[in-house]
This record gives C-alpha cells, sequence and structure tokens, in this order.
C-alpha cells in the first residue's frame, strides 16, 4: 500500500512543479499523435467520401476492410512498419526507423481506418437526397462534398477524437518503430512501460495521470458536443 | 393561368434507368415557358425520377434533353442547366445552419454578393412567410417552417424552372393549404414555370396549367387540365383523375352532337362525336351525378335512372355512393342529403346526370 501511496505523492509533485522530462514527454506525445491525426484526418475523411459517395464493384469489401481496420492491433501495425522501415526494407534509404517520425507513420496508419469508418457513416447518416438538393441549388460537385462534410461536422469531429484517443493510447507501435529514444522517440505510453519495468513507480503514475487526463479531456470535448447538439 | 411563350425544356427519345430497371420512359416531352404542369401518378410511376432527370441530376441511357433550344451534352453544359433550374424536395432537406443562411445557400454558390443577397432572402423570406424566422436555427422549426424555408431556398435564385416533388405532403392539412396558397401567389406573380408531382390530383388541378399522367415510367396522357380530368384516354387515367363510373356500350343513335349508349339495358344519353354501332366507354364524374327519391322531371338532366344503393363509404366531407341502375354508378353525396333522403344499402333511390357529364373517353 505504501508503495502505491508513496508513488502517487511524487507523481503529484512531479506534475506540480512541471517536470521537464514530465512536461517533454507530454509535449512529444500530443505533438505527434496530433500530427499522425492530422495526415489521418485527410487520408480518412478522403477515403469515407469516395465510399459515401460513389458506386463501384467491390464497395462492401472495401467498406469491410475499412472496418477491420478500425480494430487493426497497433503491434501488427509496428511489425509491419517496422519492417518497411528496416535498413533492409523498401523504405529503409529514409533512415526513418527510431524517429519520431516513424512513430507518426505508424500511429497514422492506426488511425487512419478508424476516421475513414467513422466519417463514412457520417455521411451516410445524411439523408440520402440532401446531396441531390446541395446540387439542384447550383453547386459544383466540390461545393456539394465540402457542404456534406460541414453537415456532417459533429460526427466527423467524434471521428477525429476517436482517432486522437486512439494512438494517443497506444503504446505497440510507437515502441517498436520508435524504440522509447529518451528526448527523441520517447512518449507518454512508452515511457510508462519503461518506468514501471524499472519498479519507478512515482513516475509511471505521474505519467498515466497525464495520459488518463488527456483521454477524460478528449471525451470531455466530445461528450459537450455532442449534448449540445438537440434533436430536431 | 400563365401565358405560354416558347417551348423552354424539350426531351426527346430519354430512355432514363434507376440500377437496372427502366424508371422512365419519354419519346417526346415539352415544357412551355410559364407553364405549370402537375405531374400525377401513383408511387413508383417515375415522378419523381422525371424531376431528377429535368433537374440535371441524372444521366440518361438514350436520347437527350433540350433547354431553350440547345441540346445539352456536355458535363458543363448541364452544370450550367443546374443553375437554371431548381428542385424542391418532398422533405425539406435543410442545411445544419440558421434559416436566412439555408435561404441564400443559392445565392451564395452562384457568388451573389453579400448586400443583395440580403435583399433577395429578404424578398424570399417574405413571400413564404418566413421572414421573421431568419435568425432562428433550422433545427428549431416546426414542418411547415421548415417546407417554406425550403421553398424560399429555391426561389431566392429566381430559377426559371422550378420543380416541385410533393412538397405538400408531409404537411398536416392547414399547414398545406396555407402554402399552396403561399405557392401559387408566388408562381402566378413571378410567372416562373413550374413542373408539380403530386398524388394529389386536386392540388395538381388547382395549380396546374396542364396535367401529365404518369404510369410505370411513361406518360399516359399529357394536355390541358380540363381536358384530362374530363376525356381520360384510357381507364387507368379515368381512375386516376377520380371518375369512377367507366361504362362501356354500344351507341344507338347520335346526331348533332349528342349521342345515346346502350349500356345494358339502359341508355344514357352523352354530349360529342360517335359514330352508330360504334362500341364506346364513357365516364361520369361522382360529382355530377344527383340522387333523390322521386324521378326530377323539371332538371335538365338528360338522363334519370332508378337504382338500389349497394354501398356508402366515407370520402371525408362527403359520401361515396354506390348504385346498381342496371349498370354501376357511383356518387358523391352529402351527409346532410343524405340524411335528407333517408339513404342506406338496399334503399331505391333516382340517380340523375346530364348529358355533358357523361365523358367520351378516346381509345
Amino acid at each position: 500500500m505504501d508503495l502505491i501511496w508513496e508513488g502517487i505523492k511524487e507523481a503529484i509533485r512531479l506534475l506540480l512543479t512541471l517536470d521537464r522530462e514530465v512536461l517533454s514527454i507530454t509535449l512529444l506525445s500530443l505533438a505527434l499523435s496530433g500530427l499522425a491525426t492530422l495526415v489521418s484526418l485527410v487520408l480518412g475523411v478522403s477515403t469515407g467520401v469516395v465510399l459515401a459517395l460513389n458506386r463501384f464493384p467491390g464497395k462492401r469489401l472495401v467498406i469491410s476492410l475499412v472496418n477491420t481496420g478500425m480494430g487493426l492491433p497497433p503491434v501488427v501495425v509496428g511489425l509491419f512498419v517496422s519492417m518497411l522501415l528496416w535498413r533492409n526494407g523498401p523504405l529503409g534509404m529514409l533512415h526513418l526507423l527510431y524517429t519520431p517520425m516513424a512513430i507518426v507513420i505508424a500511429q497514422a496508419v492506426i488511425a487512419t481506418p478508424i476516421i475513414a469508418g467513422l466519417s463514412l457513416a457520417a455521411l451516410q447518416q445524411l439523408p440520402s437526397n440532401l446531396r441531390l438538393q446541395i446540387l439542384t441549388l447550383g453547386a459544383s460537385r466540390r461545393q456539394m462534398i465540402w457542404m456534406l462534410i460541414k453537415e456532417a461536422r459533429l460526427p466527423l469531429l467524434a471521428a477525429i477524437m476517436a482517432g486522437f484517443g486512439g494512438v494517443i493510447s497506444e503504446v505497440g507501435a510507437s515502441i517498436m518503430v520508435g524504440g522509447n529514444i529518451k528526448g527523441s522517440t520517447r512518449v507518454l505510453t512508452t515511457a510508462t512501460v519503461m518506468e514501471t519495468s524499472k519498479g519507478n513507480f512515482d513516475m509511471a503514475i505521474a505519467l498515466s495521470v497525464i495520459l488518463l487526463l488527456l483521454a477524460f479531456t478528449v471525451n470531455a470535448a466530445l461528450t459537450h458536443i455532442q449534448q449540445r447538439r438537440r434533436p430536431r | 393561368m400563365n401565358t405560354l411563350g416558347p417551348v423552354l425544356l424539350e426531351a426527346e427519345n430519354l430512355e432514363v434507368y434507376r440500377g437496372e430497371t427502366l424508371a422512365l420512359q419519354l419519346p417526346k416531352w415539352t415544357l412551355r415557358a410559364g407553364e405549370i404542369m402537375g405531374l400525377i401518378g401513383p408511387n413508383g410511376a417515375g415522378k419523381s425520377t422525371l424531376l431528377l432527370y429535368m433537374a440535371g441530376l441524372l444521366d440518361p441511357a438514350k436520347g437527350h434533353l433540350s433547354f431553350d433550344g440547345t441540346i445539352l451534352q456536355s458535363t458543363s453544359d448541364f452544370a450550367a442547366y443546374r443553375q437554371r433550374v431548381t428542385l424542391v424536395f418532398q422533405e425539406p432537406l435543410l442545411l445544419d445552419t440558421t434559416v436566412e443562411q439555408n435561404i441564400g445557400v443559392g445565392l451564395r454558390l452562384r457568388g451573389i454578393p453579400k448586400a443583395e443577397r440580403k435583399v433577395r432572402i429578404k424578398e424570399s423570406a417574405e413571400r413564404f412567410g418566413v421572414a421573421h424566422l431568419l435568425t432562428r436555427h433550422a433545427r428549431e422549426l416546426s414542418g411547415g417552417e421548415a417546407q417554406r424555408t425550403s421553398l424560399a431556398r429555391a426561389c431566392a435564385v429566381k430559377p426559371q424552372i422550378l420543380l416541385l416533388d410533393e412538397p405538400f405532403s408531409s404537411l398536416d392539412p392547414p399547414t398545406r393549404e396555407a402554402l399552396q396558397q403561399d405557392l401559387g401567389r408566388m408562381l402566378r406573380d413571378t410567372g416562373c414555370t413550374a413542373i408539380l408531382a403530386t398524388h394529389d390530383l386536386m392540388e395538381a388541378a388547382c395549380f396546374a396549367d396542364s396535367l401529365a399522367v404518369l404510369r410505370a415510367g411513361r406518360v399516359v396522357q399529357c394536355g390541358p387540365v380540363g381536358e384530362v380530368v374530363n376525356h381520360p384516354v384510357d381507364e387507368f387515367v379515368a381512375n386516376f383523375v377520380g371518375m369512377e363510373t367507366l361504362l362501356v356500350g354500344v351507341v344507338r343513335g347520335c346526331e348533332s352532337g349528342l349521342f345515346t349508349l346502350q349500356v345494358g339495358n339502359q341508355e344514357i344519353a352523352g354530349t360529342g362525336d360517335a359514330t352508330l354501332g360504334q362500341e364506346l366507354t364513357v365516364g361520369v364524374r361522382p360529382e355530377n351525378v344527383t340522387l333523390s327519391l322521386h324521378p326530377e322531371g323539371e332538371t335538365s338532366a338528360r338522363n334519370c335512372f332508378p337504382g338500389r344503393v349497394t354501398l356508402i363509404t366515407s370520402r371525408g366531407p362527403f359520401l361515396r355512393v354506390e348504385l346498381d341502375c342496371g349498370f354501376f354508378l357511383c356518387a358523391y353525396v352529402t351527409g346532410r342529403s343524405k340524411e335528407e333522403l333517408g339513404l342506406a344499402v338496399g334503399c331505391p333511390v333516382f340517380a340523375s346526370f346530364k348529358a355533358t357529364a357523361v365523358h367520351l373517353i378516346r381509345k
């Protein structure tokens, strides 16, 4: 019991004094997962739009693949991205393995299907004639797509948060492709794993609390938006 | 009734598929400038397909559409055409923003500057009675207000052709009537060309100059409202336009625009050109049949038959009475005359109708 209590007290001290290392790990986590989410946003929403607005053979299969991808295990992504970026691998010449960029790539691979699947669902839940209604008001196809995205903005926001929540909390891929290098690829989750294995529970608890706070903030924002949208 | 201008929209040899099924087939179809065409037909007859196609939203499998004398071919032709035509759907389909933004969306898409946009939004909102709701959010509107906003949004862009796909069918009767009046006034004031799809004949009849009756993707009959309502080309149209009594008989006599038709053992007088011995179908609208307890000697009705009531059903404010007069006859009476006549199933009554109420159905 003492161990846990001491750990919590030390964690509070680390948080309140804004410990340099804790702060830098937190900011790096936010930056890498934020960038990965941004990349996934572009790729995922585009995929969602293409799937929602077009009819083509094999569409159902593609949607099933995207939906499966929403539950992609981070370790599997870590394995494949590692192999791709390995020195002798197909993208080895880029020398990206064990760099922050490798984490961004792996996390984008994890978040893209999540955002694609949820944005497809968001667009499909719009009335089916809305697309035609916008066109008949004089919109070009591009304007129509932009207006549909704006109409689905609230569920799309939820998709972004789900994507971000998925990557900020994953550890498998980050540790495999990033290597948990201090000051370079050490993020909240990989640091927590390391500190726990070293028996530094105070640090591990401090990092976990920050992670939980981030998760809470994301969920609170999501809930706020959901509640703001009153039913028609 | 608007004065009709030259042909504005013309379809030729048109075939439109929805999925695998041939949903619309128009060998030749025209809409004149200023014309208001009512489009009637049962569900699935192709009314929506016709409107979607005329709105430039569907690709034809065959044939073409010409607007103002020019055949529409390229994607950019259709894009330009879509700027001149607007479709209003049955559901309001408003955007998730304010009423003002909704009404202005077509204007913004056309790059109209803000100052002019404001004027036109206000004008259109006033026309449809939503000027006091401009700052309201679309989610907070009632069904009627939402549909008014949808119509105001369509009219704000001053379309050359306004397409209306059953815009009133999801509204309650008082709301519907008020909105119908506003739309009617707007159409008269602007001289806008329009197509109104509906399954309500009365609605079509009170707006339209002409009626097109659709069945299974084809226009069965198209012409001025009076002509379609009174001279349906076949039994399908006759049924659809409310001509409930259809009688088949042989012409026994004809002179100076008047003919007598033998139906069963009875002879019916009608007006129109017929030839002796010809087999004819005639229709009688139920509202043109009068019921009485005694043969009416002094009225101008040439047709008067004794009969027996076989069925009485309610039709809202009216009662629909089916009679056996040696042939089937259907009449509408008010609740009050039912009481006065003491109508009940099995009752003997006299049914009379004028010769001019007997409409020849061309085959």
